[in-house]
């Protein structure tokens, strides 16, 4: 019998408080050298990531890491979840970030976020930029206004997971290989009911951060911005405008991707992705 | 007879087993239009039965698609720009407009989505 071929990633279950609430949090990680803690985009898991964790060359300077949030991929709600709404807001993505930072000791880590995550980075510029290497914000922006109505992402005569996979397929630009356009969208169709939803109270209304953007300082951490061509959610215009408010802050407008860039094609993504991991790295000598 | 690359979409349609079979428990009539030409569409059990160009007099339908020639053109490109690629895009745009009753076109969303751009795979005419 031949050795199974498993890929690198190792997943665990890591116990942890999270606003005085105890948590299961699950983990994945590939890889040693800098901690690249990566944050998936609402609605969505950490198998986003799956890309990034097989690259070799990646794996082989970085540890890269990426959890599920509470009520995301195998990370359960909090004990009690079934008597209210789910709604993420900025203090607790921000406190769950940093307590997983905490727990697995890493230190000034560069933390990656897509769409929310790119969101959520902007938040952790301003509040605890000392703790972090760099930031990468991936289809970011201050702010993202609600194009239709939340609503039908949530409700019993619609079924959530078609409705979440299908409404979010069209922010996958359409040239990626339908192997990876599939998968990506399969993680929506697995979401709980009303998850995505409640991530989207954080994208549109409790995340704003429009008029705070004066105060982050990228000389106390880099900010690197990447945005998809194909991304109408958060647009290269909406990624301009934030870039052109924050000094120092570095855009690339990629082509031929869309709003998850690192699971619609992660070679292509990387081939974005790697000048910065260099320059973040060289910085660190 | 529909004229242009909308005439193509009842037979790509029921051609297409997985959309049918996938729109099996769908039962409507919608509103489809291309600039300036109206068809009323009447999908039954998932499969196009049939597509009424206008004038309509006194048209009855569930829910109503209507974008500029120039945006379906757009969409209906073999790799549309970005904007112009899906329907949700073209919605939050303005190019595009949903009205009526929205509930089979959201709880069918895939459907609808492969329905209209049957056109592209099918190599439509690019036209800028």
């Amino acid at each position: 019998m031949a050795a199974p071929q498993f890929e690198a990633a190792l997943g665990r279950y890591l116990p942890l408080e999270i606003g005085g609430k105890r948590h299961r949090l699950y983990l994945e990680e590939a890889g040693s050298g800098i901690p690249l803690l990566c944050l998936h985009t609402a609605g969505s898991d950490g198998r986003q990531f799956r890309g990034l964790m097989n690259d070799k060359a990646l794996t082989s300077q970085f540890r890269v890491i990426a959890f599920d949030l509470p009520w995301h991929g195998k990370s359960s709600p909090p004990a009690g979840w079934q008597e209210g709404e789910y709604r993420l807001t900025s203090r607790a993505y921000l406190d769950t970030v940093m307590a997983v930072i905490d727990a697995l000791g890493l230190e000034r880590p560069v933390c990656m976020g897509c769409s929310i995550g790119g969101r959520i980075v902007l938040h952790l510029a301003l509040e605890h930029p000392q703790r972090f290497r760099a930031l990468i914000g991936l289809e970011s922006a201050a702010h993202a206004q609600a194009y239709y109505d939340l609503d039908w992402l949530h409700r019993p005569d619609v079924h959530g997971g078609e409705v979440c996979g299908a409404m979010i397929s069209g922010l996958i630009a359409p040239m990626v290989p339908p192997s990876e356009r599939w998968e990506t969208i399969w993680h929506y169709m697995q979401g709980g009911p009303g998850v995505f939803k409640g991530d989207l109270h954080f994208y549109t209304q409790d995340g704003d951060v429009r008029g705070r953007l004066s105060a982050i300082d990228t000389q106390a951490c880099p900010l690197y911005l990447l945005t998809g061509e194909y991304d109408y959610s958060c647009s290269p215009a909406d990624s301009r405008e934030l870039a052109a408010r924050i000094k120092g802050a570095k855009l690339t407008v990629m082509e031929r991707l869309g709003h998850f860039p690192m699971s619609e094609d992660p070679p292509l993504f990387l081939s974005y992705l790697r000048p910065i991991l260099a320059e973040i790295r060289a910085a660190a000598r | 007879m529909p004229q242009g690359i909308a005439a193509m979409l009842p037979e790509l349609a029921n051609a297409n087993g997985e959309l049918v079979r996938r729109g099996r428990f769908l039962e409507v009539t919608f509103l489809l239009e291309i600039g300036a030409d109206a068809y009323l569409i009447r999908i039954h059990r998932g499969r196009l039965e049939s597509m009424e160009p206008g004038p309509h007099v006194q048209p009855r339908w569930t829910f109503a698609l209507r974008a500029p020639a120039a945006a379906w053109a757009k969409f209906w490109q073999a790799v549309p720009p970005p904007g112009a690629h899906d329907l949700i895009a073209m919605l939050k745009s303005g190019d595009l407009r949903l009205q009526g009753d929205q509930h089979p076109f959201m709880a069918n969303l895939r459907y609808f989505k492969e329905l209209l751009a049957l056109p592209r795979a099918a190599g439509a005419p690019e036209r800028r």
